[in-house]
This record gives C-alpha cells, sequence and structure tokens, in this order.
C-alpha cells in the first residue's frame, strides 16, 4: 500500500462530505457529512505521518480532531435542537431568517 | 555648612509663599511670620560669621555644586558658594533686613497692604540672599532679575500714587538696559566656556580661551548689568525716583543692599577684568561720584540727598574696584550698607514725625519730606539726631568712625592708580572732590533738618520721637559705624587693619600677560599713598563741614547769593544737570514718535488696506467657489452621485443574501475552486 491510495481514500470521503453538506436538507444529515469531512482529514493527517516520517505528530492531531468533532457534534446537536425547537422542523431551509 | 546656606535661602522664600497667600488672615496680619524667617537668618548668618572669625581663614571656600538639567551637550550647573565676602554679604543683608522688619511693623502700622509689604521684604530677602550665594552667573542673573521685581513692587507700593507707580516702572525698564548688556556678557563666556560656574570662567579665562579683546567687551557687557542695578551714570536716573516706596525699603535695598549687587557683582568677577575693562569702570565709578554729590548740594528733599548720596557713595566702590584696591570697596561696601541704612531710617523717623504733625494740624499740602519745611526739631526727636549725627559723621569720613577707614581707604587706592598713572590724574580728583562736596551736603541735611528756627511753629509742637521699634533700629545701626567693629583686634582708630582686612584678601588679576599689577604690588601702592590720602581726606572733610557750618548754621555767608553768583551751576545741579530731561528729549520722545508713527502706518495703511484687502478678496472668492464649484458640482453631482450610486447597488446585491447556508457554502466553495484554478495558472 502506498500513500496514494490512502489520499484517493480521502479525497473520496472529504468529496462524499461535501456533496452531503451542501445537498441534504436535513441538519442530522448535515452534521453527519460534517463529520466525514473531519475523517477525511484524520486519514490524511495519519498517511502523511506514516510515510513523511513524522513520528508520532499525526496520530496525535487527530486524536485531538477526534476530540474536537465530538465536542462539536455535542454543541451542533444543541443548536439543530434550538432550531427544531423555534422552527418546528429540522429543514435547515427553513431557518432562513437572516434573508433581507 | 552648606546646609545653612541652603536655609538662609529658603527660609525667606517659605516666609513670602505664607505671607503672599494667606497672610492676610493670621494673627496680626502676619508680621510675625517673616520676621521670625528673617530672624533665624540673621541668627545662622551670626553663627557662619563666628565660624568664620574662629577658623580665621582669608582662603576659606566651600562649594557645592548641582546639576540642574542636562541637555546632552548642554549641562547646566548651579549651585551654592561660601566664602569669606559671602557670608559678610549675608551678615550684612540679614542684618538690615531683620533691623528694617523691626522697624516696618510701626513705620507701616497703618497701612491697608501690611501683609503684602511684609511678603514683599520677604521675597527681596530670599532674592538678595540668592545673589549672594550663586557660584554661577545664571544663578546670579535668576536672582538679579527677583531683586529687580521686589524692587519693583517695593517701588510701587503704593501704587495709587501716580508718581510711585511712574518710579517703579523707570526703575524697572532703567535696570532691564543694563540686564540686556548683563544677559550678553554672560552669553559671550557661556559659548565658549560652555558653564556659568564662576570657577570655569576663572579657569577658562587664565587659560587664555578669550582673546584681550573679547575679555574686555565680554567683562564691559557682565558690568553693564552692575551699572544699571548700581545705578552708575549713564543708568542712575532711577534710584532718585526709587525714594517713593516706603522710607524703610529706601533703607534696605536702595542703600544697603540691592544697589550693592553690582559692587558684588564687580567683585566676584575682577580678576576677569581687563586693564582696558578696568580704566572704564574706575572712570564710571569716579565720575558717578562726583557727578551725583554736586547733585546732592542742592536738593531740598531729604530722602532725594541720601539717594544722590548713595549713588555717589556706589561710584565710590566701583572706582575702587576700577583702580584695583576692590577689596577696599568691599570695605567700603559693608561699612557703607550699616549707616546709609541708618541715615535712611533716620530719615524715615523724622518724615514720620513731620507726617503726623501735618496730620494732626489738618494740613495735607504741605510735603513732609522737604527740608525747608522742618528745622530746630533736635531736642524734639533726641535720639534720631545723635543717631543721625553720628551716621552723617561716618559718611562724611571723620576719624573713629567706619567710615573715616573705608573711604579712606578707597580714595588711598584712588591717589595710589593716579600717581602711578599721572595721565589718569582725574581719577583721584574726583574722589577728593566728591568728598568734599559729601561732607558739605550732609551737614548741610543735618544743619537744614535739626537746627535753627522751626519754619512752622505748629508744626514744631506736634512732632514727637519716633516709638521704640523705630528708634532701636537707629541706635543698632549707628552704633556699627564705630571703628572698632572692623577694626577688631586692632584699637588704632586711624588705621584699617584688622579681621575684616586680614579675612578678605584681594585675588589675582587671571588676565593672562599680566597686564594688571599684582594683588599684593597694588596693595604696596596702596600702603604708601595712605598717609598722604588721610590727610588729603581729612583737610577735604573739614573743609566741606565748615562751608555747611558757615551757611546754615551762623549763617555768616548767606547761601542765596552764593547760588545767585554761580546761577549756571546752580541751576544744573538743582536740575539734575537736566539728564532726565535730555533723556526725554533725546531717547524716550523721539522713540515714542516713531513707535507713533508706526503705529499710524500699521493702522491707517497695513491693516486698512493690506489686511482688510485680504479678507476682502478672500470673501468674494470663497463665494465664488463654494456657489459654483462646491455646492453645484461638488455637492450635487460628486457627493450625491456616490450616494445614489451605493443605494443603486445595494437593492440589487442585497438579493443575494437568501439566509440559505447551504448557497452560501456553495458559493464559497465555487470562490475556492476559482482561486485553485488561477493559482494552477
Amino acid at each position: 500500500m502506498d500513500l496514494n491510495s490512502y489520499l484517493v481514500i480521502s479525497a473520496i470521503l472529504f468529496s462524499l462530505g461535501l456533496f452531503g453538506v451542501i445537498t441534504r436538507r436535513n441538519g442530522v444529515a448535515v452534521l453527519m457529512s460534517i463529520e466525514l469531512i473531519l475523517n477525511a482529514a484524520n486519514i490524511n493527517f495519519i498517511a502523511f505521518s506514516r510515510f513523511g516520517g513524522m513520528d508520532l505528530s499525526g496520530h496525535i492531531f487527530s486524536l485531538f480532531v477526534i476530540v474536537l468533532a465530538a465536542a462539536e457534534a455535542a454543541v451542533a446537536l444543541a443548536i439543530i435542537l434550538n432550531i427544531f425547537n423555534n422552527f418546528g422542523s429540522i429543514n435547515i431551509d427553513d431557518a432562513n431568517k437572516m434573508s433581507h | 555648612m552648606i546646609n545653612y546656606g541652603i536655609a538662609i535661602l529658603l527660609l525667606p522664600l517659605i516666609a513670602f509663599v505664607i505671607q503672599i497667600f494667606i497672610g492676610k488672615k493670621l494673627p496680626n496680619r502676619g508680621d510675625w511670620v517673616s520676621i521670625s524667617s528673617v530672624v533665624i537668618t540673621l541668627c545662622l548668618s551670626i553663627s557662619l560669621f563666628v565660624m568664620m572669625l574662629i577658623k580665621n581663614d582669608p582662603y576659606f571656600k566651600i562649594e557645592e555644586i548641582w546639576t540642574w538639567f542636562n541637555l546632552g551637550v548642554l549641562d547646566v550647573k548651579v549651585g551654592i558658594l561660601i566664602d569669606n565676602i559671602t557670608i559678610i554679604m549675608l551678615l550684612v543683608v540679614s542684618l538690615v533686613s531683620t533691623l528694617v522688619h523691626f522697624y516696618s511693623t510701626s513705620y507701616m502700622k497703618e497701612d491697608k497692604r501690611y501683609s503684602r509689604y511684609f511678603a514683599f521684604l520677604s521675597l527681596f530677602t530670599f532674592s538678595m540672599n540668592g545673589i549672594i550665594l550663586s557660584n554661577n552667573l545664571l544663578g546670579i542673573y535668576i536672582f538679579w532679575e527677583l531683586v529687580g521685581l521686589s524692587s519693583y513692587l517695593l517701588i510701587g507700593f503704593w501704587f495709587e500714587k501716580e508718581s510711585a507707580a511712574n518710579a517703579s516702572k523707570k526703575a524697572f525698564l532703567v535696570n532691564r538696559v543694563g540686564d540686556i548688556g548683563m544677559f550678553i556678557g554672560i552669553m559671550l563666556f557661556f559659548s565658549t566656556i560652555g558653564s556659568f560656574l564662576f570657577k570655569d570662567l576663572y579657569l577658562g579665562v587664565s587659560s587664555g580661551l578669550f582673546s584681550i579683546d573679547t575679555l574686555t567687551v565680554a567683562g564691559l557687557c557682565l558690568f553693564a548689568g552692575a551699572i544699571g542695578k548700581s545705578a552708575q551714570f549713564p543708568l542712575h536716573i532711577w534710584l532718585p525716583d526709587a525714594m517713593e516706596g516706603p522710607t524703610p525699603v529706601s533703607a534696605l535695598i536702595h542703600a544697603a543692599t540691592m544697589v550693592a549687587a553690582g559692587v558684588y557683582l564687580s567683585f566676584r568677577l575682577f580678576p576677569i577684568f581687563t586693564p582696558q575693562a578696568l580704566i572704564v569702570i574706575a572712570y564710571i565709578g569716579g565720575i558717578t561720584a562726583l557727578f551725583a554729590s554736586i547733585i546732592a548740594l542742592t536738593q531740598n528733599d531729604i530722602k532725594k540727598v541720601l539717594a544722590y548720596s548713595t549713588v555717589s557713595q556706589l561710584g565710590y566702590m566701583i572706582l575702587a574696584v576700577g583702580v584695583g584696591a576692590y577689596t577696599y570697596g568691599f570695605f567700603h561696601l559693608v561699612t557703607h550698607a550699616a549707616f546709609k541704612a541708618g541715615l535712611f531710617l533716620c530719615s524715615g523717623s523724622v518724615i514720620h514725625a513731620m507726617h503726623h504733625a501735618y496730620h494732626k494740624i489738618g494740613d495735607h499740602s504741605s510735603d513732609p519730606q522737604d527740608m525747608r519745611n522742618m528745622g530746630g526739631i533736635k531736642d524734639k526727636m533726641p535720639i534720631t539726631f545723635y543717631s543721625m549725627l553720628f551716621c552723617t559723621v561716618a559718611l562724611c569720613g571723620v576719624p573713629f568712625t567706619s567710615g573715616f577707614l573705608s573711604k579712606d581707604a578707597v580714595l588711598a587706592g584712588a591717589l595710589s592708580f593716579s600717581t602711578q598713572h599721572p595721565a589718569h590724574f582725574l581719577l583721584a580728583l574726583f574722589g577728593f572732590v566728591s568728598a568734599l562736596f559729601t561732607a558739605f551736603y550732609m551737614f548741610r541735611l543735618i544743619f537744614m533738618t535739626f537746627y535753627g528756627q522751626p519754619s512752622n511753629k505748629k508744626v514744631f509742637e506736634n512732632i514727637y520721637e519716633s516709638p521704640m521699634q523705630m528708634t532701636t533700629p537707629l541706635v543698632i545701626l549707628s552704633s556699627l559705624s564705630v571703628f572698632l567693629f572692623f577694626t577688631f583686634p586692632n584699637f588704632n582708630p586711624l588705621s584699617y587693619e584688622g579681621w575684616f582686612m586680614s579675612l578678605v584678601k584681594a585675588k589675582d588679576s587671571l588676565v593672562p600677560g599680566h597686564l594688571n599689577p599684582s594683588a599684593f604690588e597694588i596693595k604696596q601702592e596702596i600702603h604708601h599713598a595712605h598717609n598722604f590720602a588721610m590727610f588729603l581726606s581729612l583737610s577735604v572733610a573739614a573743609l566741606g563741614i565748615g562751608f555747611a557750618f558757615l551757611m546754615y548754621f551762623s549763617r555768616i555767608i548767606n547761601p542765596n547769593n552764593i547760588s545767585k553768583k554761580i546761577k549756571l551751576l546752580y541751576n544744573l545741579s538743582y536740575n539734575k544737570f537736566f539728564i532726565d530731561e535730555v533723556y526725554n528729549k533725546y531717547l524716550i520722545n523721539p522713540f515714542l514718535n516713531f513707535s507713533k508713527f508706526i503705529a499710524t502706518f500699521d493702522w491707517e495703511i497695513y491693516d486698512k488696506y493690506f489686511i482688510n484687502g485680504i479678507g476682502r478678496v478672500t470673501e468674494n472668492f470663497s463665494k465664488v467657489v463654494g456657489n459654483l464649484l462646491d455646492y453645484k458640482l461638488l455637492d450635487k453631482k460628486i457627493i450625491n452621485g456616490i450616494g445614489h450610486l451605493t443605494i443603486f447597488s445595494g437593492s440589487k446585491l442585497r438579493l443575494i443574501q437568501s439566509g440559505k447556508i447551504q448557497n452560501y457554502l456553495i458559493l464559497a466553495l465555487i470562490g475556492i475552486i476559482i482561486i485553485y484554478v488561477f493559482q494552477a495558472i
């Protein structure tokens, strides 16, 4: 296995995540897509760490990313809960009060 | 000992600050604040003086130098210098000042600005001590202006009187003339040496940093300050007018201390004066001595006589500096301070009595200072009379008095100079002739005031001796004119050797090239001339007193006949040689006319046509510009145009603001892709 295979996997994962974020209307689904993007980044970190001879730095970074993702998920779910309370749905297109 | 100096300097300043701000509210209108500060100053000066006598070291000197401010190259140092001259001067100033303070408590009792008067006296004492203690020219210059200020304030103390207000202005302005010269002199030295300290000045001169010509000019510039402050010809005109101030002030400032500041400065600077400068100084002193004594012969105002007498005696001191006998000049300064302050205070006592007598009989038009209104009051005011008589005797130079010793020494100096340089025989002549006149006018004053018939019986009956606060200082000052105070432990009344002469030693001239004789040579020459000078001065004094006796006591010679015979000379003297008139006509009036012309030009032509013209042109121009360019073009088209553009673009662009997050994300993504594409290219 070489570095390229990992990068290709991570790119596919990133594109899927981005696609999800842009197309999904369901707030929870958008969150899940964001997790995909973060994990794509994690794969990159570990792959570069493994093949770039950077000791364990990459692993440490990805651990931090995972922890941050957990925290982010908690905050984002709270936001979605509030959206649901205010608008009666979790469709993010309904939450468009900021338009002119 | 430096601490003593600092305390002596600062105590009167503290008293001044207290008095000027809260003096009126203090009990007894605060006079005790000033008095206690000046008494402590006196005690400190006396202890310094005793220390000096015990040490008995003519070269004693301590100095403390502080950096005032430092601006890179410019490093300005100030400090305090205490040597024998300083200590003696401090004692003179604080003693006379203390006596004047006590005297004033009675003399000024009825004045409504009593506390302010004492505040000014304290300010003066502070500044005078500052001059004495400074070890540098800058410090002296600062305090020099401060004594000028306090003199101005005190001369104009009764500023409701127009003559007093004018006299104070005159004193201030005339002094400025001298001070400009002094400032130029200080800067001439400073620009080469880079320091104001006397020490560096002496060092710079003796190491030949200056050419003889520069040194002459710079020395004379500095001396110009002394001409102004010590009222030397031709700037003497302010001192007689300064008598408009309260009499104790005349005694303190305009007889004993401030006017001696110029002489004191000349002592400090003596080592740097070149022979050319010294000759000029000697002539200025000699001319002043003679000139003022001639004017004093015919004056009728008791204070004017004393004022011209002061000018004349200051001329003696300057003459002594000029002929190199400056320690004798200093001796004369000290003895003169005592008896002249005494004379002024005595005249104050007489004026006080006359004033009250006139007040009592309801006469407000007669002049209480005019000697023609006095006469015969000897037995009415015995203490004043005997004090004044003794001071007069001292001033005339009669043996057994201090004035005899010092005047004799100065005259011996002038005589020895003239014998060595016969071309300058006039200097000795000036000295002896004015000694003759001095004896004459002083006894004329005594006879006119205290002897003869009273001119007004009613006034005469209402004259009483002044209260004790006023007579005690008189007695103290006149007793200080006994020779023994200055010659101790030498009991010979005809020789000035004593503690004073052994503690005040002349310095050698520092001018390079041995142009001036050394202090030792001068002393030898004066010693040779001494006996002859003593003989001459005694004869002229006797002659003067004799003439006064014949003319004003026994009335064998009628003074009116003589004045008629020499009408021209009499008028010249009586009108003070018309100096004021000449200044008015040839200096002040042309200047005023010139100023008026300039003012007219300024208003009529410059202001009316030029300044107003510019105004009008600007006004019209701005109308055109404002209307056409600003309003029509800039405001309407450009400013409003920008506003319209913003509104238009805003209304279109806000459509992008959909509120849908995913729209924004797509836009961001497109943006990133565009950036990548451009980077790749």
